[in-house]
């Protein structure tokens, strides 16, 4: 052979073993960057799916099915947080999954140590139950802050239309909830005490004829405002409760209710405070909740709730109104 | 004892949900905007959510009294198509 061939080989062995090093990144920036989970199985992944408010589109979804039949084993798991999961996918098709979701404007989710895909119920839009739009506020915060990285653990978001709280904010690391204030407009009260009835906190008593509310009793549910036939029991403000320091995992934690009535661009700038606070104040792989237990969740409230003129939750008292009950192991 | 003039009358009491506001919705459709419909309703879950059904559907409720402990009585006044 001529030595001129031979260079031409190992010219092209070489450009061949940049292109396979290059993939090989591209997969390796994927696994880290989360949404393809090892099996048990060798060489198989769950590929997770970024369904932020557990919203999909049709085209998604038939997306994910053709993903499923291709790839996987003709089956998707809908995880616990929202996602469309697609197990028993070989990682050589890492690459060929990616570019199908690409086409339809989707991606995977993110794992590790980063902001995960924030959930959401469905809030106000269509759902009845709902007093604040957790959808909208959900989908702004995933937009911004999907998959940044925390520098400790994992960080997780949820939102929720209303005080039923099914996207269990309580649990999240920071939990959006939303929240009215009623207010009577007493000169179109007929004083038929529906709105007694129905609220579950007692909070209202009937008065020379008109209902009275007991502020530390109600938990801004607006089931008041819902019920009066009268539009009488109308809303004088509304925004989102916000959690922090919930988790799941092995030692659960309930968050601690910090803010009353945060508007939404209140509660996106909360989230990027809350980041920048968690990176600073957190101590190597822990949760926000775990932080506050070793620092105390006043901190975090004079540090980030307080500068920011939020209206602050401080005191025990103050949370009782949203109380939860249980086995808290004391 | 209504001061309103009452077009049309439906007892709802021991009607579960959804039926109770399916039968006043069907009710009203029948019926011409700006007349009277007075519905009869159980207290507890149909209370809850019948006003406020009625309500999202456009009508008004003009009147809310309590006939005995355990019913309301409801005058809606029949809203735009």
């Amino acid at each position: 052979m001529a030595p001129n061939d031979e260079t031409a080989k190992l010219e092209a062995l070489r450009s061949g073993l940049k292109k396979e090093a290059r993939a090989l990144k591209l997969d390796f920036d994927q696994l880290k960057s989360g949404g393809f989970i090892k099996q048990t199985q060798k060489n198989l992944f769950t590929v997770r799916l970024r369904c932020p408010a557990g919203q999909l589109t049709s085209t998604q979804l038939r997306t994910a099915a053709e993903l499923a039949d291709k790839y996987g084993r003709g089956e998707v798991h809908i995880s616990v947080r929202q996602s469309v999961e697609i197990p028993y996918v070989h990682y050589q098709n890492f690459d060929a999954v990616t570019a199908a979701l690409k086409e339809v404007n989707w991606s995977v989710a993110s794992c590790g140590p980063r902001v995960r895909v924030p959930g959401a119920c469905a809030g106000c839009t269509y759902n009845p139950n709902g007093v604040a739009d957790s959808q909208r506020l959900c989908l702004d915060i995933d937009r911004r802050f999907f998959g940044v990285a925390t520098g400790h653990h994992k960080f997780k978001i949820s939102a929720a239309g209303c005080p039923i709280d099914c996207p269990r904010s309580r649990g999240a690391d920071l939990g959006f909830q939303g929240e009215v204030s009623p207010r009577l407009e007493a000169a179109l009260c007929t004083g038929c005490e529906l709105c007694v009835t129905a609220c579950q906190e007692k909070a209202l008593t009937m008065a020379e004829g008109l209902p009275v509310r007991d502020d530390s009793k109600c938990n801004y549910c607006g089931d008041c405002i819902k019920i009066c036939p009268l539009d009488a029991m109308v809303a004088a403000r509304s925004g989102w409760l916000v959690r922090a320091g919930g988790k799941h995992g092995k030692h659960p934690l309930y968050s601690y209710e910090v803010a009353n009535f945060v508007s939404d661009e209140e509660a996106l700038a909360l989230v990027e405070k809350t980041m920048e606070w968690y990176k600073g104040n957190a101590d190597g792989r822990e949760r926000l909740g775990a932080t506050f237990a070793r620092v105390g969740v006043q901190k975090y409230i004079a540090d980030v709730i307080e500068p920011m003129g939020l209206q602050a939750i401080k005191t025990v008292e103050q949370r009782r109104r949203f109380w939860a009950g249980g086995n808290f192991y004391v | 004892m209504s001061e309103f003039h009452i077009d049309d009358r439906l007892d709802l009491r021991g009607v579960l949900c959804p039926m109770n506001f399916v039968k006043a919705k069907l009710k009203l459709e029948e019926m011409e905007s700006g007349q009277m419909l007075e519905v009869t309703l159980d207290d507890g879950e149909p209370m809850r959510s019948v006003p406020r059904s009625i309500k999202e559907e456009g009508h008004k409720i003009v009147s809310v009294q309590k006939t005995d402990a355990n019913a309301y009585r409801l005058v809606i006044l029949r809203g735009q198509d």
